[in-house]
């Protein structure tokens, strides 16, 4: 039974909130940034392809450009000499942005305890969905894309995201 | 190693100490008579050692024997026609005042030195370009010297210009100042990368542009150096296994593979039949898996999508075979030190042949849209063309070396696991350009396929372990059931196999090239030093020879040729 405006002006109508409008739209053309570092690369390469078909999700128009994306897919090692770079691919996104750690060393370092890695990327930006694997297979990265549009469905759009967030390079 | 070819060494080098280890001839020098020494080996038409293979420092401090001093350098050379390795070890008294360089000789010496100083400290005098490469620029201390704490981690802030290396570059190809500032000559700086589609990884290609054409080169690596070397200092053999499938991973089971059969040559295990021929199914398997995702991506890179499609959907279905196999899809860590980690299961010749046809049929389509197309003609003939002189200087191996029309392999020239039985051909390249490499290898998976197909047809039943308690875990029914096997299987997880004190260098055809492995052993089970000949490391390292004076564009498809996997690379 329709209620409001929409009883008044008949079917041509409906009514919603602008969360639920811009969230359906954000979380079903999400365009992701492939950080691809290492291994877990690779398992995206697979994710993308024919058989698991990332595109199902509208999240298949890979760009190459952070100012064009508002998801980073952050897969593989990130080293004390990337950590700069990940920041500032970060940072160049348009707001509102999504970051999901693919893999055990983007989570935590994984079996990379040592000089040279970062022990979790959460240490330079603020991570929403962690994927463990080493590397995940392209059904736990899906899954997590599905963890991100579950997110962005609960998000409000006039509320800031991770504004406080101070990592080891801030 | 036969005695007359060793007393040929020691006489062409008299003060130096020359022995035979393994297959290969290690010579003892002092400094002041490295350089002549290693002269003589490239010079000398008896050794004809004109590859080097790579640079390595070791660090004896907490080393049981005392030896002449702290520190060492081993340079690994190579005759690749005649099959004679040779390493020529000297002292270093004191880092800071350090060695001469080599780099005069082998344009391998280059980035191999600067490796070891970053690594090391150790100095190398009138190297011309000295300076950190896989750790960043701000990093202080010396990561692989024993007394640098393993999980002491160093923040970097910010990027290295390489604006002085740049400019250095660009004096050295003859640009001169004035050309550089008139306005119909000026210069462009443009990176690629690190983070870059074309890259493929993280690589940072710095070029000096005029219009397109690249006037310069510089290239930053270490971005995926995750420290494989300090690690595996503190794992017992079988456990460096897991760290050596992320080496190249796009073919891990061949990282495996070369790993135990370096350990095994040292240890002097003979593995089963059934184990050899089921590595060398393995081997070209992965060797098939790795050119397929390496054309793939070298196809997207020119535009082609469609071959990504062909080729790369024969590899995701392969995937879901191996790990059947093994368990895991990438990161197979499938050989144990004596053996495999299982026997393959049944049904398994079956599954392999459906593969290996769809994996035709994949090559097959994707061949038919390459080889009348004219477009890919243009981009790739004759398009940054690399010598074979150039080639061997910079210690290229592997396809991008055949692709400069020299015939060296390893399953030919120095064959392991019974490849000089099998009936395969090795392809060879006329010009040394992008379009012989992505021939070389379309080639190569062909040839790998024979092998399986002779392999799959030969292959003796039988165990895939030998029987030695010093090596090999007990089986499960004798650990459970009496001391004796639970004492064994007890030890040899805790302290790792013993491998006898000493030094050596062993080495596999992988699907890049020359995979080695140098290790230095206490008597321990765990490696006191180990270090990765990787062969993409030194074919980054010739990448400026290719691309200068070609266009920017070139560079991209170049880079996709050679195969760079990050963590080969950086380790």
């Amino acid at each position: 039974m329709a209620l409001g405006l929409e009883a008044k002006l008949g079917d041509n109508v409906m009514t919603s909130t602008l969360d639920y409008i811009v969230n359906w739209g954000r979380e079903n053309s999400l365009w992701p940034f492939v950080y691809g570092t290492a291994c877990c690369a690779i398992e995206f390469m697979s994710t993308a392809a024919s058989l698991h078909d990332i595109s199902r999700y509208g999240a298949e128009v890979v760009r190459f450009s952070p100012r064009q994306a508002d998801l980073l897919l952050v897969c593989g090692t990130v080293s004390y000499k990337q950590a700069p770079i990940l920041k500032r691919i970060y940072e160049q996104m348009p707001e509102p942005k999504w970051v999901i750690a693919i893999g055990a060393c983007a989570s935590s370092g994984g079996i990379y305890d040592n000089y040279c890695t970062v022990q979790g990327i959460d240490t330079i930006i603020p991570v929403d969905v962690y994927i463990s694997g080493c590397p995940p297979r392209p059904e736990a990265i899906l899954d997590a894309l599905m963890k991100i549009q579950d997110q962005i469905r609960g998000e409000s759009v006039l509320v800031d995201r991770h504004k406080e967030f101070k990592g080891i390079l801030d | 190693m036969n005695a007359t070819a060793l007393e040929n060494f020691q006489a062409a080098f008299p003060d130096a100490t020359c022995k035979a280890v393994l297959d290969s001839v290690v010579i003892d020098v002092q400094p002041d008579k490295l350089e002549s020494t290693l002269a003589g080996l490239k010079n000398d038409p008896a050794f004809n050692c004109g590859l080097l293979l790579d640079v390595t420092g070791i660090d004896y401090r907490d080393y049981p024997e005392t030896k002449d001093a702290r520190f060492y350098v081993v340079y690994t050379v190579r005759n690749w026609q005649d099959n004679l390795l040779v390493q020529v070890r000297t002292p270093v008294a004191d880092p800071e005042k350090g060695i001469p360089t080599a780099t005069h000789l082998f344009g391998s010496a280059l980035w191999g030195e600067r490796e070891v100083w970053d690594q090391y400290g150790i100095n190398f005098q009138n190297h011309p370009d000295l300076r950190r490469i896989l750790n960043h620029y701000q990093f202080e201390g010396h990561p692989l010297r024993k007394d640098y704490d393993i999980r002491k981690g160093q923040v970097c802030i910010g990027n290295d210009s390489l604006e002085k290396e740049i400019r250095a570059r660009l004096a050295n190809n003859g640009v001169a100042e004035s050309t550089m500032k008139d306005i119909n000559t000026e210069i462009m700086f443009l990176n690629l990368g690190p983070s870059h589609p074309a890259t493929h990884g993280a690589i940072r290609l710095l070029t000096a542009l005029d219009g397109e054409t690249i006037m310069a080169n510089v290239n930053e690596i270490g971005y995926l150096h995750r420290g494989f070397e300090k690690t595996s200092e503190n794992l017992t053999y079988n456990q460096i296994i897991p760290l050596t499938d992320r080496l190249n991973y796009c073919s891990s089971m061949m990282n495996n593979i070369a790993y135990v059969k370096a350990v095994e040559s040292w240890l002097g295990v003979e593995i089963t039949e059934r184990a050899q021929f089921m590595r060398v199914v393995l081997s070209e398997f992965y060797r098939v898996l790795d050119h397929l995702v390496c054309i793939a991506a070298n196809m997207v890179d020119m535009g082609g999508l469609t071959n990504y499609w062909y080729l790369y959907n024969e590899k995701e279905a392969a995937y879901d075979f191996i790990s059947r196999l093994t368990g895991a899809r990438l990161t197979s860590s499938f050989t144990r030190i004596g053996g495999m980690y299982r026997d393959f299961y049944e049904g398994w010749e079956s599954d392999l042949e459906l593969h290996l046809r769809d994996i035709e049929k994949g090559i097959g389509d994707s061949i038919k849209l390459v080889l009348k197309n004219r477009i890919v003609h243009d981009r790739t003939k004759g398009v940054c063309v690399l010598s074979a002189e150039d080639a061997l200087s910079y210690g290229f191996t592997g396809p991008t070396l055949r692709a400069s029309g020299v015939p060296f392999d390893l399953r030919k020239d120095a064959p392991y696991y019974n490849y000089e039985s099998f009936d395969f051909e090795i392809p060879v390249g006329s010009e040394g350009d992008i379009y012989d490499r992505i021939m070389i290898r379309f080639e190569e998976m062909f040839q790998s396929i024979r092998i399986i197909r002779q392999a799959m047809k030969f292959i003796p039943e039988g165990s895939v372990f030998i029987e030695d308690s010093q090596v090999v875990l007990p089986p499960k029914a004798d650990v459970y059931n009496n001391i004796e096997g639970l004492a064994n299987h007890f030890k040899l997880i805790f302290e790792g196999v013993k491998t006898p004190a000493g030094e050596w260098y062993d080495s596999y055809e992988a699907a890049n090239g020359e995979l080695g492995f140098h290790f230095v052993s206490d008597g321990s089970g765990r490696p006191y030093k180990l270090k990765v000949r990787p062969p993409c490391f030194y074919i980054m390292g010739g990448f400026h020879k290719m691309v200068e004076g070609n266009m920017i564009a070139d560079a991209v498809i170049n880079l996709g040729s050679i195969n760079i996997i990050g963590g080969e690379l950086d380790r």
